[in-house]
């Protein structure tokens, strides 16, 4: 598939951030190794710095559906982030009773987001193989 | 929605390809619509009428209406 410029914004952005986000969290845990526990307000925006690039990749993705230009590619965009949303949203909303109830382990929160980038790129597999086994991609 | 896309195409020799390039859309896109399994927006389907010279009625078919036809 030939990217469109917003496409191509997208992956170079994307991109970008997630190598700055392994920066900042080696960064940061190396930091963090040899000052524990960190505290005071340098403390926060320390332990805060690694969740930027993160919090970045949910802009770059708003400003992505605000670009493209193809609505259906648009669309089917939209309709990947909404089931990986309300499959996160399950999945947690389950795992908070589990701990609420002491049977499963506590999760950190950030999770969530690595849980909603997970379940983004299983439905979009499953989307794949059901446009090119159900009813075909090619020409 | 049914349409006569596939058969417009066709009728020109163009690929899918070639058809999404004049509407400035994906192949994918194109795709989809001609399988009916997305139905276009109003300017996208008044873009393809354009192109294609023809009337929306003359390209897609009205879904409360297929039985008559």
């Amino acid at each position: 598939m030939k990217a469109n410029r917003a496409q191509k914004r997208y992956n170079r952005d994307i991109l970008v951030l997630m190598v700055g986000y392994a920066a900042v969290l080696m960064s940061v845990v190396t930091y963090a190794h040899g000052h524990w526990p960190l505290r005071g307000v340098a403390g926060v925006v320390l332990a805060l710095l690694p969740a930027l690039p993160i919090i970045g990749v949910f802009g770059v993705m708003a400003r992505y559906l605000i670009e493209e230009s193809d609505e259906y590619i648009r669309s089917r965009f939209v309709q990947q982030a909404l089931l990986a949303t309300g499959l996160t949203l399950s999945v947690c909303t389950a795992w908070g009773f589990l701990e609420n109830f002491g049977v499963a382990p506590h999760v950190y929160a950030y999770y969530a987001a690595i849980l909603w980038f997970g379940a983004q790129g299983v439905v979009a597999l499953y989307g794949c193989l059901a446009r090119l086994i159900g009813r075909g991609e090619a020409a | 929605m049914k349409n006569r896309l596939k058969v417009l195409r066709a009728e020109r020799d163009w690929s899918q390809q070639d058809l999404a390039d004049r509407l400035e859309v994906s192949r994918q896109s194109v795709n989809a619509i001609e399988t009916g399994r997305y139905d276009p927006s109003l300017p996208l389907a008044f873009k393809i009428a354009d192109l294609f010279g023809l009337a929306i009625e003359a390209i897609f078919t009205n879904p409360h209406r297929e039985n008559d036809q």
